[in-house]
């Protein structure tokens, strides 16, 4: 599994700490929130409301610099969308590890 | 070019906000993580440029330019290049920005924006003459007013020093004085003359004739070392008079 980084974010903010603090912030709000949000429509059975959730998921995935599991995620809101959902687990292996990234950061 | 920016994600409206920042004639006038927002503030409000999330719940970024009667032009920003066909149906799209949105494309799909709203305005012969006379009478003046605790106090142009973006307040440091006003750096740049002052990072513009010294990537102004973004680098050196 890759590893989630912040260079993308680091590269952005050009060395300008108080924007970084203020982009790990809101990736430390939203993310979670996005979570919750994937996993409510989940219990709810709701592909398309699940695919866009996975959707909104994907650009934090491709923030963090995670090409591999961005390739799923994609593939995953592709099959949602046609009612099916075989990647599952493997996406919300990937939520697992940017949870755990992001206490660490 | 006063833009907007249209996302649910609050992620993705910082990078954009971002990028307006370290470029030069974009300001931000205002955010949205919805469209119906964004709708109802164009109603009354007149922008350039829209920088557009196409796939946000509800009422999408396709859905929402339908809506649009005298539509500005429209950048859109997206995760899906499968969108991006449909975008270019209509005239006013200038282009799509695939998230995580680079720095180069970014400028390319402003350049392009740039280029089309300045080749619409040379259709208009009245316009260009106008903001000419408006640029020249900015070049020329001495002063202007800032409100400070109720009191509009006047700081003459050529006794500042720097100014400095701090959150949603500006730092102005004249020759004898320190003034915390409640204004963005994008407002105030358009107050200052480009003659004397110019953006060296995205929380700073500076007084060029203050510089006493320059290094690599920073610039003295009586005591305070100043950032000088490797962006902006290029444009103080051009200001300079070097042996």
């Amino acid at each position: 599994m890759e590893t989630p980084n912040l260079n993308y974010l680091k590269e952005l903010a050009r060395g300008d700490q108080e924007l970084i603090n203020q982009l790990k912030e809101v990736l430390k709000t939203e993310f979670p929130e996005e979570k919750k949000d994937y996993y409510d429509s989940l219990e709810a059975k709701n592909y398309k409301l699940i695919a866009e959730n996975v959707h909104r998921i994907k650009h934090k995935i491709s923030i963090l610099g995670l090409e591999i599991a961005y390739k799923l995620a994609n593939d995953y809101e592709n099959e949602l969308r046609a009612s099916n959902s075989d990647k599952k687990d493997a996406f919300e292996n990937i939520l697992v590890v940017i949870s755990n990234y992001l206490k660490t950061i | 070019m006063d833009c907007i920016v249209i996302d649910d994600e609050k992620m993705a409206r910082i990078i954009i906000k971002t990028f307006c920042d370290e470029t030069k004639d974009i300001n931000v006038v205002e955010e949205f993580s919805n469209s119906m927002d964004a709708f109802k503030f164009l109603h009354s409000n007149k922008v350039d440029l829209i920088f557009l999330d196409i796939h946000m719940p509800g009422f999408s970024g396709l859905d929402f330019i339908k809506t649009l009667k005298d539509p500005p032009k429209v950048i859109f920003t997206t995760s899906d290049s499968k969108f991006a066909i449909e975008a270019f149906e209509y005239n006013f799209i200038v282009d799509y920005l695939l998230k995580p949105v680079s720095a180069e494309r970014f400028t390319k799909a402003i350049e392009k924006a740039q280029k089309l709203i300045y080749l619409e305005n040379l259709d208009s012969s009245e316009k260009p003459t106008s903001n000419s006379n408006q640029e020249e009478e900015e070049e020329h003046k001495n002063d202007f007013y800032v409100n400070i605790d109720r009191r509009l106090v006047k700081i003459d142009l050529p006794s500042i020093c720097y100014v400095q973006a701090k959150g949603d307040y500006i730092y102005v440091k004249t020759d004898a004085n320190e003034y915390e006003v409640h204004a963005s750096l994008k407002k105030i740049e358009q107050k200052l003359p480009s003659s004397l002052f110019l953006k060296v990072h995205r929380s700073y513009i500076i007084n060029v004739k203050k510089i006493i010294d320059i290094e690599d990537n920073s610039v003295l102004i009586n005591r305070d070392v100043i950032p000088v973004s490797r962006s902006n680098r290029p444009d103080l050196m051009k200001r300079l008079d070097l042996l």
